[in-house]
This record gives C-alpha cells, structure tokens and sequence, in this order.
C-alpha cells in the first residue's frame, strides 16, 4: 500500500499520543471500533470553562491510516470550541492525508471518536451539573462552570 | 559481514533464483532457444533433451519413477486447476464427490468452488488449533461418490506439514485419487510420492529457487495409471495433458532447482531451523502476549508466523518497513476480510489482524535475523505504547467484557 508522505509523516511521528484523566469532569473520552475489526481508536479532550479544547490525546490499535487519522484530529481539535469540533468530517481527514478508498473507513472512525468524546465530555457536564442542583426550579439557568473547583 | 537493507524475509511468498539456476537456463534464451516440439531438426532436439533432464531431476525430488510422468505448467495454480478440474471431469460418472481442507492455497479452494457450482460436492474438513488436519475427518468424509482427495503438504501461511502418509493410505484403501499441492514444502520436508501414495503433485519452481511462471503436475502412471481431461486444448503437448509449447528454459529451471533443493535441501532446512527458533526466542524473550500460530512440531524449518496482541498487522509492517514480511490483517488485503487460514484454526479476528509471517530461506543471514529480531522488539513496544489496547490490557481490563460497537 503506497502511503501519502502526510500519513507516513503523522505515523512516524505521531502527535499527542497518550492519556488524560478519564476521571476529569472537564475529560471527554470517545472509545469507537472494535478489536475484532482491526482497529480501536481512543480520543481525548480536555475542555476549558469556556468550552474551548484546550488538549487532546490518542491511542490507536490500527492500520497507518488509523493512526494518522487519530493523530491529525487531536491537532485538529486543540483550540477549537465544542461547536467547531463537532464540525469536523471525516471527508475533510481523508483530503487532508490523502486516503485511498480502501481506508476511508479510519476516517470515518476518526469523526467517530471525536463526536463520542463531545458526547462524553457533555454528558459528565450534565451529570455535574445535576448534581449540584438536585431540586433544580423549572426554568432555572443552568449555573456556568466558571470558578468551580474540580475537585473529583 | 555488513548487513543491506532492506532484508527479504517472505520466502513462503517467492524465492530468487539461485544463481546456479539462472547459469543453466541462461542458454536457452539464446543459443539454444528450439521448440521442444519441433522433432526434425537439432534445435528441436537439444530443448527436448533439456526438458526432459528437468523432468528427470523434478521426478526425482518427489522419489517418482518417471521422468514422463511429470507434465509442465505454468505454475502450481495450473497445476492444482489442471489436476483437480481434469480429475473431477475424467471420473464425473464415477462419482462426483471431493474432499480438501478448508486451510488449502485459494488455487485448490476456488477451484473447488467453481465446480460446485456445476454440479459437484465438496467436503471442506475443518482443521485444529494447530493448524493439522486429523486424518479420521477425511476417512469419515468419504463416501462412495468420493473420487479425489486434495491436501496439501505444508501450508503456505502457518507453515503446518499435514499427515499425508495417513491420509494416502486411506485414499489408496478405497480407490480414490489423491492429490497434494507439495508447492511450500518440497526441498524443506521429506516428500516421496510412494510414501504418501499420492497421484497427483503439484509443484511451483518459484518457491525453491527457480523461475516464476513455471511449474509441474506429477500425474501417477504406475502401478495406477491417473487419467484427467486436459483444460487447455492445442498441440497436445504434455502427452496430450497440456498443450502449449515448453518454456524451455524455465524447465530447466526447475529443474536445476529441483536438483539443489534435492542435494542440499536437508542442510539447508536445518540451518532454517535454527535460524528460526532464534528468532522466535529473540522476539518471544523480548515480548509479552506473542502467539505463535500454528503447530511448532509439524511445520516449515523456515517459517514463523507470530500474532503480537494489541497491535495491527499492517502498522506493524509499516514500522519494519526494511524487512519484507506477510500480514494476515485484513488491512493489507483487497477484501478486507482477515486470513481465512488463521480464522479456520480458531484464531479470533483480533489475532488474525496482528499476525505477521516471517519467511526465512537460503539466502537468510544470522545478521538478518539479530538485526529483523531486535527490531521487532523495539517497534512492537512502541506501538503497543500507541495502543489504548495494550493500555486496557495492562489496567487488567478483560477485553473480551468491552462491549465494542462493530463497525
């Protein structure tokens, strides 16, 4: 299979490899694929109070093309707002590291993985959210997270 | 001696040709370039004698009788369509039943399937764990419609040497024809057609050290005469088996390569062996969850292949991109499917998808394989450092618990 220099490039060196604190209520973690399908990919976010993506880290178990996939997202996805990030397609992946058709699916796991980790991220906000407002009145603002110590 | 990148360790896939081999052929491009056909002149005559030392050597590799009995192809993929579709087509009023294994080489099984569709049935005997076929599934799989039986002698990607002297002896008890692709074990394992009382063999001259595009099918005249429906209509070449003028010089070819693999082929399989097993215990020492597929007794001196758990086939070939392996992944195929070899064995997807073959031969060196076993090492740990897998695995996660969304 002859690569793009550009996937060569992110496999060789890949960018953000590693782990966060799942923990973390300000962590999203999107765990998409299977084993028994050649590739799982795990992606990371750590969200700021002002629900910008301050980091992001992978791990894949994949092909090169997964593996570049994953770490061009996490590139892709510091700086931006939640919003932003949600945006962004796998076709824009596959432009960009020049995918041939037979990998179009490490793309497509890769938009995957970035919307799980939103998912998650919003999920745990909620939760958090819920919890410090148990008896919340119908119509009340959700308070904003600003000020609050994550101490969990 | 100063190791040249990059290292060639696929030696299941092809072989070069020994420079012995091309020394003898290299004449018969030119100079000697005759029609072995061609009955009334010298030109004609020298190439029909050329072709049948290569037949004379092929037989005797295989410990047949006959330098006539051996009919040129193109390669084992005639071989196998010639000897199980000219079969199947002679004895179709006999019966028209076969048995093969569902591990054979895609030129048996597709060939198979081809005649399923027109009317055949075709009994596909599961293998073990190992890789082996039992054969007490072969006995039970025959019934009085059986007229063939094809099993290969080793195979092409876990490198398992079947039981054929157990399976012959059951085909010869009932009459049935037995055929045998011998392509990846001939000048590696002892092969002798009376002793495994096969029929038909078929053999690549590629895959010993010869030239592609040219093989043989040994067809069995004595003490029974096999008969089968040629699949390619002509000149009537090959004692009407095969028409199509000789590839002269690849005969010769082969049959130089039949030559070596037969003076040296006992030699060289043990110092495969070796080489093997160091490299087994230098990439089994380094690393954790290695899983050798495939039997360790009953297989190839030269072949290792190995599943590294937690990381794919194709970013594992990717990170040794100077040493030229095989993958079973799914991810290095055009079907997307992984290999249907280890999958028959029981090894789960997951497996199939880390498996690497290594292919070690003649002109392996123990530098290569220091050199392609410590590399392993290193580039598998860090991709298993990239691998949320290995991660989960570490964590004492029990993957198998993960509800994963298939995709």
């Amino acid at each position: 299979m002859a690569y793009s220099d550009k996937v060569i490039d992110h496999y060789e060196n890949p960018r953000n490899v590693g782990a966060l604190d799942k923990g973390d209520d300000t962590v999203g973690t999107g765990l998409v694929g299977a084993p028994a399908c050649g590739d799982v990919m795990r992606l990371q976010i750590k969200v700021t109070d002002e629900g910008v993506i301050e980091d992001a880290k992978f791990k894949t178990f994949g092909c090169g093309s997964a593996i570049a996939s994953s770490s061009l997202a996490t590139e892709w996805l510091k700086g931006k707002s939640l919003d932003q990030a949600e945006a962004i397609k796998n076709t824009q992946i596959v432009e960009e590291l020049n995918l041939p058709p037979v990998k179009i699916h490490c793309s497509v796991l890769a938009e995957d993985a970035i919307k799980s980790a939103i998912e998650d991220y919003r999920r745990k906000q909620a939760a958090r959210r819920a919890a410090r407002e148990p008896k919340a009145e119908a119509g009340s603002e959700p308070q904003p997270a600003a000020g609050v110590l994550h101490d969990r | 001696m100063a190791l040249r990148l990059p290292i060639y360790m696929d030696y299941n896939a092809t072989t070069p040709v020994d420079p012995r081999v091309l020394e003898e052929m290299l004449p018969y491009f030119t100079e000697k370039f005759g029609n072995a056909a061609s009955k009334s002149h010298a030109f004609g005559w020298t190439a029909e004698e050329a072709v049948n030392v290569g037949r004379e050597r092929v037989a005797k590799l295989i410990g047949a009788q006959s330098a006539t009995e051996v009919v040129i192809t193109s390669g084992a993929t005639e071989s196998d369509n010639l000897a199980i579709k000219g079969v199947a087509e002679y004895l179709q009023d006999k019966g028209k039943h076969i048995i093969t294994t569902t591990i054979e080489h895609k030129a048996v099984l597709d060939t198979c399937k081809r005649l399923e569709k027109q009317g055949w049935q075709v009994t596909y005997v599961p293998v073990g764990k190992e890789g082996l076929v039992d054969p007490d599934d072969i006995r039970k799989a025959m019934t009085d419609q059986t007229v063939l039986v094809s099993v290969m002698l080793a195979n092409n990607e876990v490198g398992t040497v079947q039981p054929l002297e157990e399976i012959g002896k059951l085909t010869s008890e009932r009459g049935i024809l037995f055929h045998t692709d011998a392509v990846q074990g001939l000048g590696k394992v002892p092969f002798d057609v009376n002793a495994t009382n096969a029929d038909l063999v078929s053999i690549s001259a590629h895959k010993m050290y010869g030239p592609k595009g040219v093989g043989a099918l040994w067809v069995r005249r004595k003490p029974r005469r096999v008969r089968l429906v040629a699949q390619m209509d002509g000149g009537g070449h090959e004692r009407g088996m095969r028409s199509g003028t000789l590839n002269v010089p690849g005969v010769v070819g082969l049959g130089k390569a039949a030559e070596l693999a037969m003076l040296e082929g006992k030699d060289e399989a043990a110092r495969a062996l070796k080489m093997r097993e160091r490299l087994r215990t230098l990439i089994m020492d380094g690393l954790d969850q290695v899983f050798l597929n495939g039997s360790l007794d009953r297989r190839l001196p030269g072949n290792l292949n190995l599943s590294f758990a937690f990381v794919e086939g194709e970013a594992i070939m990717m990170a040794i991109k100077d040493v030229a392996v095989s993958s079973g992944s799914a991810c290095t195929s055009a079907s997307l499917e992984p290999s249907y070899v280890l999958k028959a064995m029981g090894v789960g997807d997951e497996l199939a998808h880390s498996s690497i073959r290594f292919g070690i031969g003649r002109f392996t060196t123990d530098e290569e394989v220091e050199y392609v076993g410590r590399l392993v090492v290193e580039k598998i740990s860090g991709l298993r450092e990239m691998s949320p897998l290995y991660e989960m695995y570490k964590e004492g996660v029990d993957l198998k618990s993960v509800q994963w969304a298939a995709h």
